[in-house]
């Protein structure tokens, strides 16, 4: 039996993949064994039809929603998971697995390779969004799942839905991606290789091997720094700092004076603790590949055209601003696919996801409800 | 998040959904609060239905009725559906409110089959009244705003729409005229507040 969510939950794992069943990467390569870190929360019913997956942001995991014994704060999107809320665990079973390349409980360069028992490192093989969904789709089989009611998630999580949505739609009844885009432009790339310089020009980096000595933090915690600016706007900046000074200031000329600076050099800290630098290099890499209908219009008639959608952006996002979002929107309506689409008015930019709960809540509700009978 | 409106049946509902075979695909343009559209799903078992609505609050009320909407402007993003995508356009009261009718009337009839389109009638009796005799802009039961605060952009009366379909050679299948909460026989480009005309291209 399953516990509920917002009550105690644990973190399962799931092994696969041994050879010769490896899972073939979108590079060609094999990868195996993999082994999938994940929650779930409510319960399966009898005829396995109220299964919803979700999927983390870039730095996400498996935790989403409830407590592990002993922590003081829930999962990352427990406002939205649990009784009564979005994802009410009252009728549906979620669930939630950290992605391949990942660092908190799933298969990454930080991992021991089979080979060698040592961590990966750089010898890693390159992997993207849609072999993360592919091993997500392994984890479904195992739990016995044949069709997701959903699958729901915001930014790369978002991505891992459009995934589901061009590569398994077979699988799916319905989408929900968040503050996403098909691709990644230009800028978005951008912003990303600035953290990935900033890790390799951390000296402790040493080619991603750093498993014995210290690890990359400075460099790790500077690429940190630099998403934080990006998933807030202007405005939310303003407001939840202002000018306002620190109150320790020290000798040193470039003491971090401004709140902000103090914000973004805890956020940095708070992080290398929790994330491995190499993961981050891959998994910011998988993204900027991620592109599923390469220019083209759509990839129309591959997508079970039953399929329901549900695309949400948020207004001051520029991150992932509205008219990528569209772009979405458009491949919907192209497919002929029934389409829900909101534009949240909201001022905290691509954090937004994570914090308009009440807006979310209730497209999300109201959709599911829908999916569920079938209407 | 409180938007569980009750369904308002308008009185030009009744003609707009009579004239709508059951299992067509319906396309309402400027849907509002999505009344319509969920109407039309329970009674005439539409099979694919989608509005498109500028309104963020009217979209929260469109998803707690089940209806599938858009959130976006009129004047861009029809050109990605297919021609003949839809049986049915509905642009009620929304296309005299949008930067360019003549384009989104066209596009209209090239997504549907039909388009149903509604909108106040400018040259009513109480409109002709108040421009002619007390000099003031009209307001009416069907052009309710000042001056200052309304969103109708475009004004035009019935005789008008007629037109600009014989201009445009658009075929007009069906007409409805209203005053208040009756249909009006006589005289409609006088006595009606609304016109709803059912259009076509000519083929």
């Amino acid at each position: 039996m399953v516990k509920p969510a917002s009550g105690k939950v644990e973190t399962k794992y799931y092994t696969f993949g041994q050879d010769p069943h490896e899972l073939v990467l979108e590079s060609g390569e094999k990868l195996g064994p993999i082994t999938l870190a994940y929650e779930t929360y409510g319960i399966l019913n009898n005829s396995r039809s109220n299964a919803i997956l979700i999927l983390h942001a870039l730095t996400g995991d498996a935790h989403a929603a409830g407590f592990h014994d002993g922590d003081k704060s829930p999962g990352w999107w427990d406002d939205m998971i649990g009784h009564g809320k979005a994802f009410d665990t009252d009728k549906y079973f979620i669930i939630c697995s950290n992605v391949l390349g990942g660092c908190q409980g799933s298969t990454g360069p930080s991992s021991l390779a089979p080979s060698s028992s040592q961590p990966y490192a750089l010898n890693f093989p390159l992997i993207g969004i849609r072999d993360m969904v592919n091993a997500q789709e392994q984890l479904i089989d195992h739990l016995g799942i044949s069709h997701l009611l959903a699958a729901a998630g915001g930014s790369m999580g978002g991505m891992q839905v459009l995934e589901w949505m061009f590569g398994h739609s077979n699988r799916i009844k319905s989408v929900i991606p968040i503050s996403t885009a098909l691709r990644h432009s230009p800028q978005q790339i951008a912003f990303n290789e600035v953290g990935r310089q900033a890790i390799m020009a951390d000296i402790h980096w040493n080619n991603g091997s750093y498993y014995t000595g210290n690890p990359p933090d400075r460099g790790l915690s500077l690429a940190r720094m630099v998403g934080h600016i990006t998933y807030m706007s202007d405005r939310s900046m303003a407001e939840k700092f202002g000018r306002r000074l620190k109150d320790e200031r020290k000798a040193f000329k470039f003491t971090g004076d401004f709140e902000v600076e103090g914000y973004l050099h805890h956020r940095g800290k708070a992080f290398v603790g929790r994330f491995d630098a190499n993961s981050y290099l891959y998994i910011t890499k998988a993204m900027d590949l991620y592109d599923p209908i390469q220019g083209k219009k759509t990839r129309a008639g591959l997508i079970n055209p039953d399929l329901k959608v549900l695309v949400i952006a948020f207004k001051s996002d520029w991150l992932y601003p509205p008219y990528q979002t569209q772009d979405i929107v458009r491949v919907c309506k192209q497919s002929g696919l029934d389409t829900t689409y909101c534009e949240i008015e909201s001022e905290y930019g691509h954090d937004a996801f994570l914090l308009e709960i009440e807006e979310e809540s209730h497209l999300i509700k109201h959709f599911l409800e829908r999916v569920k009978d079938g209407d | 998040m409180k938007s569980n409106t009750p369904i308002v049946y308008n009185p030009e509902y009744k003609f707009i959904v009579n004239n709508i075979e059951k299992g067509s695909r319906v396309l309402d343009l400027g849907c509002g609060n999505g009344d319509l559209l969920a109407i039309l799903k329970k009674e005439r078992n539409i099979i694919q239905s989608q509005g498109i609505e500028i309104n963020e609050k009217a979209i929260y009320e469109c998803v707690a009725k089940g209806v599938s909407v858009f959130h976006g402007d009129l004047d861009t993003g029809l050109d990605d559906y297919a021609d003949n995508s839809f049986d049915y356009v509905i642009l009620n009261q929304t296309f005299q409110q949008v930067k360019k009718p003549d384009i989104v009337l066209q596009e209209a009839l090239r997504i549907g089959r039909k388009a149903i389109v509604g909108f106040p009638n400018f040259a009513n009796i109480t409109a002709r009244l108040q421009l002619a005799i007390r000099g003031r802009a009209p307001i009416t039961k069907s052009l309710p705003y000042e001056w200052f605060n309304t969103p109708n952009i475009h004004f035009l009366s019935i005789a008008d729409f007629w037109d600009y379909c014989k201009k445009r050679d658009i075929t007009v299948e069906k007409t409805f005229y209203l005053a208040k909460a009756k249909p009006v026989k006589y005289l409609p480009n006088l006595f009606s507040l609304l016109g709803i005309f059912i259009i076509s291209n000519k083929t």
